[in-house]
């Protein structure tokens, strides 16, 4: 545990410590596995999670009569083939970035503010890639028939397009999902253990005894636990640029005025930890105050993460002007004529107006420092910034793919209520996942905070 | 602090995970089996007919060509199963008062077709042509076996698309000459390679063409 954070890292007048005084390891365990053992739910859980589960009822129910009906409920068309949602996969993936990045990323780079908010950001991204995994589920038409999509010897004697970009999303996507739950499932079998050992005898017990595998805390379990920590985060840190750098490519290798750029990745990718970055906001402000959480959840921690989205924020707005400046360099009427019909004559101008009120103005107001360190702008921030993100989607989707090459094919899109539907379903569905997960699961990694303290209480760290 | 679970739940979770691994490649290999079982594609099993109908007898025995009762093969989509009129065409003096031939008879009487139940039938989504076919140089055997030797008629391949693109991937393997379409006992000659590629180019098989999904799904 110590090789990981040998290095003293440089003094920085920080806004607040990473934890609050006064804690020592007991206190730190009992904060934060009282409320998967003892503490009774705060009302804003209930609520939270009402409006969840009726959400989620109305993607079940929009989706039973989807299957049944087909996609002809939707507003999708030619040429608009790709509706809501393409949209919303790639809004859900994107903001499923922030997970890996603080626990890959922030983990090899020893950055130890990472400590408190792991846990919940990686919780988030898998709910988050599930929530985007739906999309295509959805959108094939006949999801019984989704196998067909995964390389297998079959009796067609046919292999998938393996030189299509969708087909790369199918392995970016299953790949990010499968190392992000092996490595929260790592991170938590400690405090599985923790849970197992301060349950009182019973089923519950006899589960979190399963999932701990026999955690005993001894020497060889430490030194295998991290080889496997450091190892999957080595794995994932890649997987942070891979998988927006391929969903990108599902536009940008495709011909369309609009999408036909090779600005995407990286921008694809800063978007997505920006969008990252600001759902994590979302959910940890209420998160820390209802479940007091404030002191292991500081200040410093917001400022953090409100800067890490001020510099994405920054590379997204670069992405804009270079899809504009890119549009006007080329000297192709289609992409001159395109970034026009975007800006000023579609019907949906005002979607992209909107965007850059979202996503280039407000995060300028993130130079300001009472407004990283104060939780309720901070908090509107981070909703306009994912409201913004989803525009975002919505205009690159939208806006291209009605207006191509060819006059004769323009077309238009409306989404359908079962659009909306399934879109709000989807949010059902996350916020179901989030409170289920700080119902059972510790939010925070105890064992790490514990850690932390130590290495506090040694000077090591502030 | 009492452990949760007794020292054989190591054992337990071991067998476990060693069973599933089995299981999954049980199953996989099950299922890779039953697709070549005729129970799932139905091949070399003789359905009942109304009649005990023998290719064996009538092309085997007495040499009749296909297209005495298969009319259109080389000018439809559809080969043609022949109208009562053309089985009388022997049975009105041949074995006049076989009982196996009664419903031939009493089809030929009533004036109602005979209904065979038929034995390749490709799914709806499947465009399939057999006067293209014959043009081109596949021969009957090719895709119905030794239909000969067969007393009570069955599938002889399994009509998956992967068979299908076996010839529609690599025609040369299977083509023969114009001439030998019909013929019931023409084998591949050792060149046939070198035969097929010349007939491709004899009979402008536009062979990229060919695995082209709109070939076949219309």
């Amino acid at each position: 545990m110590e090789a990981r954070i040998k290095t003293v890292p440089p003094v920085l007048k920080a806004v607040a410590p990473l934890m609050e005084d006064g804690h020592s390891h007991e206190s730190i365990s009992r904060a934060v596995s009282d409320v998967v053992l003892e503490m009774p739910m705060p009302r804003p859980w209930y609520a939270t999670i009402s409006v969840g589960l009726i959400l989620l009822s109305i993607l079940g129910i929009s989706t039973a009569i989807l299957f049944w009906e087909g996609l002809g409920l939707w507003g999708i068309n030619n040429p608009v083939g790709w509706g809501f949602a393409i949209v919303n996969l790639v809004w859900w993936i994107g903001i499923g970035h922030a997970g890996t990045l603080i626990s890959a990323i922030l983990l090899l780079f020893n950055q130890d503010w990472r400590t408190a908010i792991n846990r919940f950001a990686e919780a988030m991204t898998l709910f988050a890639v599930m929530c985007a995994g739906i999309f295509p589920l959805l959108h094939v038409g006949r999801p019984w028939a989704i196998f067909f999509i995964l390389p297998y010897p079959n009796t067609m004697a046919l292999w998938p397009q393996f030189r299509s970009p969708l087909l790369w999303d199918v392995f970016a996507i299953s790949t990010y999902f499968t190392v992000s739950l092996l490595f929260w499932y790592t991170g938590l079998i400690p405090d599985l253990a923790t849970l197992r050992d301060r349950m009182p005898k019973g089923i519950a017990r006899s589960i979190y005894g399963f999932f701990a595998l026999g955690w005993r805390g001894s020497a060889r379990h430490w030194f295998r636990y991290e080889m496997a920590y450091i190892l999957l985060g080595g794995m994932s840190a890649p997987l942070v640029v891979s998988v927006h750098t391929i969903v990108s490519f599902d536009f940008a290798v495709s011909v369309i005025p609009g999408w036909h750029t090779t600005i995407f990745p990286p921008y694809f990718v800063a978007g997505a930890i920006y969008s990252g970055f600001a759902m994590v906001l979302t959910i940890m402000i209420p998160a820390r105050e209802w479940f007091g959480m404030k002191d292991f959840i500081t200040l410093r921690h917001l400022d953090n993460m409100a800067k890490v989205m001020l510099a994405t924020g920054l590379v997204v707005c670069y992405g804009y002007g270079c899809e504009l400046f890119f549009a006007w360099y080329s000297g192709s009427d289609y992409e001159r004529t395109m970034m026009w019909y975007r800006g000023f004559e579609s019907p949906f101008a005002w979607v992209y107006l909107c965007l850059l009120l979202c996503n280039l103005v407000t995060p300028q107001f993130l130079w300001i420092k009472w407004m990283r360190i104060t939780p309720i702008p901070l908090f509107i921030i981070s909703i306009i910034v994912n409201i913004g993100m989803w525009l975002e989607r919505f205009v690159i989707v939208v806006t291209s793919l009605r207006r191509d090459y060819l006059p004769s094919s323009w077309g238009t899109y409306t989404p359908t209520i079962f659009d909306w539907a399934a879109y709000i379903g989807s949010i059902g569905l996350f916020l179901t996942m989030m409170c289920l997960f700080v119902k059972f699961l510790p939010m925070i990694s105890i064992f790490e905070l514990r850690l932390q303290h130590h290495l506090m209480k040694r000077g090591e760290i502030r | 602090m009492a452990q949760v679970f007794p020292r054989s739940a190591n054992v337990l979770v071991r067998a476990g995970i060693a069973s599933s691994v089995l299981l999954v490649s049980v199953l996989t290999l099950v299922a890779a089996g039953m697709y070549q079982s005729p129970l799932v594609n139905s091949m070399k099993i003789a359905k009942a007919q109304p009649i005990p109908f023998s290719h064996q007898r009538h092309v085997g025995g007495n040499g009749m060509d296909c297209r005495y009762c298969h009319t259109s093969v080389d000018s439809s989509n559809f080969a043609g199963v022949p109208p009562t009129e053309t089985c009388m065409t022997c049975h009105s003096q041949i074995l006049t008062d076989a009982p196996m031939l009664q419903p031939v008879h009493e089809s030929w009487k009533n004036g109602t077709p005979i209904e065979w139940t038929r034995i390749y039938d490709l799914p709806d989504f499947v465009y399939f042509d057999h006067s293209v076919h014959i043009a081109k140089g596949v021969g009957c055997t090719t895709c119905h076996g030794a239909i000969d030797q067969m007393r009570l008629t069955h599938k002889a391949t399994n009509l998956y698309m992967g068979w299908c693109l076996q010839c529609h991937r690599a025609p040369e393997k299977f083509l023969r000459p114009q001439d030998k379409v019909f013929d019931v006992e023409w084998k591949a000659p050792r060149n046939q390679i070198e035969e097929g590629l010349r007939l491709v180019k004899e009979n402008n098989v536009n062979v990229g063409q060919l695995t082209n999904c709109s070939i076949c799904h219309r």
